[in-house]
């Protein structure tokens, strides 16, 4: 039996439209830009109740990356919605120099991230795009978990001044997280208390792991699970903290192996308390098409894949 | 607008030249050709066409703000900022220079006051100033935003983008102007990539184009007024400015070759002994 349970399936990214339409109601100076997506970033409330505060930009991506840097020279807080592959690779200088080095309130949201895009294939499927956004000075990145989660934290990055990159994603996914949940950016949370192992999840791996640490119950084995929903800044206590306390971790996302939420943890843990590691992540290659759940059983980033990395890092102990 | 006082404003001029060359021969790095070609336009900005208020705010609410796209020619840029206020002069001196607000290319970083967007890979200036229009208008003010771009810049994709945004969006209270020297760092524009018939793409492209001459104090100044006197009619402007580079140095007019190259000691000499001390060196 999981430790959480859901009745309804939903996408992040209507999580996303949900808490920008929020916004709009809430907040006069949030505007937003699309490149020619408002259908699939779910943006269409925000957009029928301001429309004068919605820009849309067609298939130009760099140059709604320079709008909306220059939008929030006049005090307003734009929000840029394209897929994650053209939110970041396909406009990484434009980030880079007009947002990030200039430190713009700019908020970049991006769906239809990872493998879970699906049958589109591996162009539109993007695996790199947290480790090109957190090596960045200055940038934030969020990945949170399901519906309610992707909500709350667009809502809470309006707060926040700065640069900021919201990532989630196409398929439904259970909503488990409570929907009155303030979320705080940076700030890890324990959904399950564990001895054995360390499960950080984040993204659509917080319910992957879930799953996981119910089969490892059975087995006896005793897992902890945090969802780590702000990769950039790292909750290093929370990592560190369980850490010592289990002794031994795995990493789950939707992810390229390099530059991901595990890369993050690895680094903080070698340099300040080294412990055995196991990342469950895409290693080195593309995706393709496919159902999202065909592709997480291919490219290994699925429950059974955490369940066998919490054994194998157990072992290593 | 108040009458220009052009005499004034080429006395500044001088003045401004003497500092881009002080300055790069000082680290003996950074980019003396541009700058100087495009001295008497940034005169004619600051000190003429720009309503501008005291002091700095990194919002601009209620008065006109620039933007610069090809940061690579920060030398002219922060001599005027200098000469008009925004900062000592005698920081000049710190140009290029390590702990320094006056990075080789513009940045916000260091706090620099008159520096509102980081430029320097080039083509991304129009989108910004695009961007700052609309917050204006959503602002509910009437001043304007403007822009410069090299025209070897105009080789970037995203110059187009813009372009057609600004269009599309009836973006008319923005005023870009294109250096149009012919130069750029690889050779004359012509042989690099032919840049065609730039009036007739931008008019394609949906914007009101004038053009002007950017190396003559009168003119620059009614074109960049004339300018003015076009904003809020549902359509960007485009100044197509000839200039050249390297202007009010002989040896270096025309020519590519001081794009990005400092002059030594006697070079120098040769060009202050061209250009009158006229608001005493930094």
């Amino acid at each position: 039996m999981t430790k959480f349970s859901y009745t309804e399936k939903q996408d992040t990214r209507s999580g996303f439209g949900a808490g920008l339409a929020e916004l709009g109601r809430t907040n006069p100076d949030v505007v937003a830009l699309c490149a020619d997506l408002v259908g699939s970033l779910k943006m269409q409330e925000f957009i029928k109740e301001n429309p004068e505060r919605f820009f849309q930009v067609g298939i130009a991506e760099a140059n709604m990356m320079g709008l909306a840097a220059g939008l929030t020279i006049g005090g307003k807080i734009p929000f840029t919605g394209t897929f994650a592959n053209f939110s970041t690779g396909r406009v990484y200088d434009q980030i880079r120099q007009s947002i990030a080095y200039s430190e713009k309130n700019v908020k970049i949201c991006a769906s239809h991230a990872g493998l879970t895009l699906g049958e589109d294939g591996a162009t539109h499927q993007i695996l790199e795009d947290v480790g090109m956004m957190k090596m960045l000075p200055n940038m934030t990145v969020i990945n949170p978990c399901d519906y309610n989660q992707t909500k709350a934290a667009t809502i809470a990055i309006a707060e926040h001044h700065g640069p900021v990159y919201l990532r989630f994603g196409r398929p439904k996914v259970p909503i488990f997280t409570p929907a009155d949940q303030k979320f705080e950016i940076g700030k890890a949370l324990k959904l399950i208390e564990g001895t054995d192992v360390t499960i950080f999840a984040t993204g659509h791996l917080v319910w992957e792991a879930i799953e996981a640490e119910a089969v490892l119950a059975e087995a006896g084995i005793s897992a902890e699970v945090i969802n780590i929903h702000t990769i950039k800044p790292l909750d290093v206590e929370a990592v560190l903290e369980s850490a010592a306390k289990t002794g031994c971790v795995v990493t789950a996302e939707e992810h390229q192996m390099n530059g991901g939420l595990g890369d993050s943890i690895a680094q903080t843990l070698a340099l300040n308390n080294p412990t055995p590691l196991e990342m469950v992540a895409v290693n080195d290659s593309f995706g393709e098409s496919g159902t999202p759940e065909e592709l997480m059983t291919k490219y290994g980033i699925d429950a059974k894949n955490i369940v066998e990395a919490a054994k194998r890092v157990i072992a290593r102990k | 607008m108040n009458q220009a006082n052009i005499p004034e404003l080429e006395r500044i001029a001088s003045q401004v030249r003497r500092d881009i060359v002080r300055m790069v021969h000082a680290v003996n790095s950074g980019h003396p050709g541009g700058s100087l070609g495009c001295t008497d336009f940034f005169v004619a900005l600051y000190f003429h066409i720009m309503d501008r208020k005291e002091g700095f705010d990194m919002d601009g609410l209620n008065e006109d703000i620039f933007f610069l796209s090809n940061g690579h020619i920060s030398p002219v840029w922060y001599s005027i900022l200098a000469r008009a206020g925004y900062f000592e002069v005698s920081e000049l001196s710190t140009f290029r220079k390590l702990d320094s607000r006056l990075q080789g290319h513009p940045a916000t970083e260091e706090g620099l006051p008159g520096i509102r967007i980081a430029s320097g890979s080039l083509g991304q200036g129009l989108s910004v100033a695009c961007g700052a229009a609309q917050a204006k208008k959503l602002n509910g003010e009437n001043n304007l935003v403007f822009a410069l771009m090299g025209d070897g810049e105009l080789e970037e994709g995203q110059v187009w983008e813009a372009a057609m945004y600004a269009a599309h969006h009836k973006i008319d209270n923005l005023i870009a102007t294109v250096d149009y020297n012919g130069q750029q760092i690889d050779g004359p524009t012509d042989e690099v990539m032919s840049l065609g018939d730039l009036k007739a793409k931008w008019e394609a492209f949906g914007w009101h184009v004038i053009e002007s001459n950017g190396n003559d104090m009168d003119s620059i100044v009614k074109s960049l007024e004339h300018a003015k006197s076009l904003t809020g009619k549902a359509k960007p402007i485009l100044n197509l400015m000839s200039t050249e580079m390297g202007y009010g140095v002989d040896f270096m007019v025309g020519t590519h070759k001081w794009h990005g190259v400092a002059p030594n000691d006697e070079q120098l000499a040769d060009a202050l002994a061209q250009l009158p001390e006229t608001l005493g060196d930094y």
